[in-house]
């Protein structure tokens, strides 16, 4: 049997189901709304005590609480405000000193080494000495954040400078670009993608000391809720700030992962 | 058929060269052709753990007229590449000098222009926007912009203009790394293997394109090859680097010219005349192969059993 395709039907590229955008929208919320059902059954059911697993409806309950006091608005602002802050500061100065770290050998023997050993202390280590020494206002939580958002940012962005292709750095060089017109023309293209994972990485390290920070000293904010929350006892609202965290760096990550899809179409 | 469209194609390229180019690409870059003087240049790299420091080049003494089209053969790895570098300012050499025009080369000497033998294009910009990349510092957009139509229509890759890197094809590819340092239109045109990666028809037809563009704006055009016919066809002299037999089964360390031959008559030659056929003898015996094609020092029965077994 032969069949003759009309010329003006173009034959339809079957995109496979699970690249569909609706079916990944889907996909990603089958498994919460099966825990959801698994936590409502349990409260039900009794497996487990309300004091110790409060039921869905007790947490809804507590986020209307916390919203009519304001409380929720008001907390869910500060740590944003804190995060964003932190992170904008951190990924510049580490975009800075990744840049510098990568394309120059001097800078590279004379910092790289402090850098290192920086990173290598824990977050907390630091927040004894961020209160005493900038007290409990913004600054110290914002300096925290940006401590975080800082090193994947230096890091990847060193390595990926490094490791840019050298005939392409040559050709460039060649065709003569030289210092900043060659950073935009060539280095920088070549590490755009880089640049962003590390943003990525960046921006969920920055939430992670965020609640570090206000765990530590704060009156306000998500950790401050957790750690009151947690001295009260009330673990409905602990676990409203748990998933308002999961919301919030879900959300957050999701806008530079739109931003990361435009530069790669438009870098690499 | 593909006679046909050779014919019709290179009558298009001879044209376009003839009229267009000549016109737009004298606004901009320099229209002087330069002189470039080798003056007992050797090049050693740096040793390695393992490996001694090992010279690569050694007593090259040259001087390449300004127009002239000068061929470097060699076989490979004997430092083509790094003699070419070395004349654009991107290598620098351990013994001797370059000069181009009466001054030494400095570093990424802005008279030269360089083709790789990769095609290196950045992946992220167009075929067209890589091309402009050649354009002489202070070409105005609109002019550039013409140039570069002009340049891709040429190497016939005006239907990719739009297409990134990696959606062309290794030739392709090449086209348009060429197609980027004639933009340049520079004093010191370096080649390296442009035609290397290219089809045999597509090289023909880009030999031909390379003598069209010299043609209506004369420069001076280091030309390296391992193809004795592609140096016969484009080149005004060849030189051939090789390593030097000092002894009868010794030979000196680094390569350094060992032939340097004029080519007769002028370009376009007929690709089969019979002098021709004399100095492609000659030159492949310097790169030690029997005119006959067969590897000198290879022994003739390689072990393959004759006919009654
Ligand atoms: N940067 C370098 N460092 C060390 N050795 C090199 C370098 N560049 C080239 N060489 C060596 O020099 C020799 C000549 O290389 P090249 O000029 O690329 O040869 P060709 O172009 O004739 O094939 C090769 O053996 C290569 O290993
Ligand atoms: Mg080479």
């Amino acid at each position: 049997m032969t069949e003759t395709l009309a010329p003006s039907t173009a034959p339809a590229v079957r995109r496979p189901l699970t690249s569909r955008r609706g079916v990944r929208i889907l996909g990603g919320l089958l498994l919460p709304v099966l825990i959801l059902i698994a936590w409502q059954l349990s409260s039900v059911l009794g497996l487990v005590s309300v004091s110790q697993l409060p039921s869905p409806a007790m947490v809804w309950i507590a986020t209307v609480d916390l919203f009519d006091r304001g409380e929720l608005t008001l907390y869910v602002a500060i740590s944003t405000q804190r995060v964003l802050i932190g992170f904008v500061a951190g990924a510049v100065l580490g975009l800075i000193a990744g840049a510098l770290v990568g394309l120059s050998r001097a800078a590279d023997v004379l910092f790289a080494p402090t850098l290192g050993a920086i990173r290598a202390v824990p977050s907390l280590a630091w927040v004894p000495l961020l209160i005493i020494w900038l007290k409990y206002g913004e600054e110290s939580k914002i300096v925290l954040v940006a401590i975080g958002a800082f090193f994947p940012v230096y890091t990847t962005v060193a390595l990926a400078l490094r490791h840019v292709d050298r005939h392409l750095v040559e050709a460039g060089r060649a065709f003569g670009l030289r210092g900043v017109k060659l950073f935009t023309a060539v280095q920088l293209p070549a590490v755009v993608p880089s640049v962003i994972s590390g943003l990525r990485l960046a921006l969920a390290q920055a939430w992670l000391f965020l609640v570090a920070a206000e765990l530590l000293g704060a009156s306000m904010g998500l950790g401050y809720l957790l750690s009151i929350s947690g001295t009260n006892g009330r673990i409905d609202r602990i676990l409203v700030a748990i998933i308002l965290l999961a919301l919030l760096g879900k959300l957050t990550d999701a806008i530079l992962g739109v931003f990361e899809k435009y530069a790669i179409t438009k870098w690499a | 058929m593909s006679a046909s469209t050779a014919t019709t194609t290179s009558a298009r390229l001879a044209a376009a060269a003839g009229g267009a180019p000549g016109r737009a690409r004298a606004a901009t870059g320099t229209d002087a052709a330069f002189a470039v003087e080798f003056a007992r240049l050797g090049r050693t790299f740096a040793a390695t753990a393992p490996a001694s420091a090992r010279p690569v080049l050694r007593d090259v003494s040259l001087t390449v007229h300004p127009g002239e089209v000068l061929a470097i053969l060699g076989t490979s790895g004997c430092g083509k590449s790094t003699l070419l570098r070395i004349a654009g300012g991107l290598d620098s050499p351990s013994a001797g000098s370059v000069q181009i025009d009466d001054s030494p080369v400095t570093e990424f000497d802005t008279r030269c222009a360089v083709g790789f033998q990769e095609p290196r294009l950045l992946p992220w910009r167009t075929v067209a926007a890589n091309v402009a990349l050649g354009l002489p510092r202070g070409t105005t957009r609109h002019a550039g912009r013409a140039c570069v139509a002009e340049l891709l229509e040429l190497v016939g890759l005006t239907a990719f203009a739009g297409h990134r890197p990696a959606a062309i094809s290794g030739g392709m590819a090449q086209r348009a790394s060429l197609a980027r340092a004639l933009a340049r239109n520079p004093g010191v045109l370096l080649l390296d293997e442009p035609f290397g990666a290219l089809d045999a028809l597509t090289r023909l037809k880009m030999q031909d394109l390379l003598l069209d563009v010299h043609a209506a704006a004369p420069t001076t055009v280091l030309l390296v090859t391992h193809d004795v016919d592609e140096a016969l066809q484009l080149a005004d002299r060849i030189i051939l680097l090789g390593q030097e037999q000092v002894a009868p089964d010794a030979a000196a360390p680094g390569a350094t010219i060992v032939q340097e031959l004029t080519v007769p008559g002028n370009r376009p030659r007929d690709r089969g005349s019979a002098e021709l056929a004399e100095l492609r003898g000659r030159l492949l015996a310097g790169l030690g192969i029997d005119r006959h094609g067969d590897a000198r020092g290879v022994a003739s029965s390689t072990g393959i059993p004759h006919f009654p077994y």
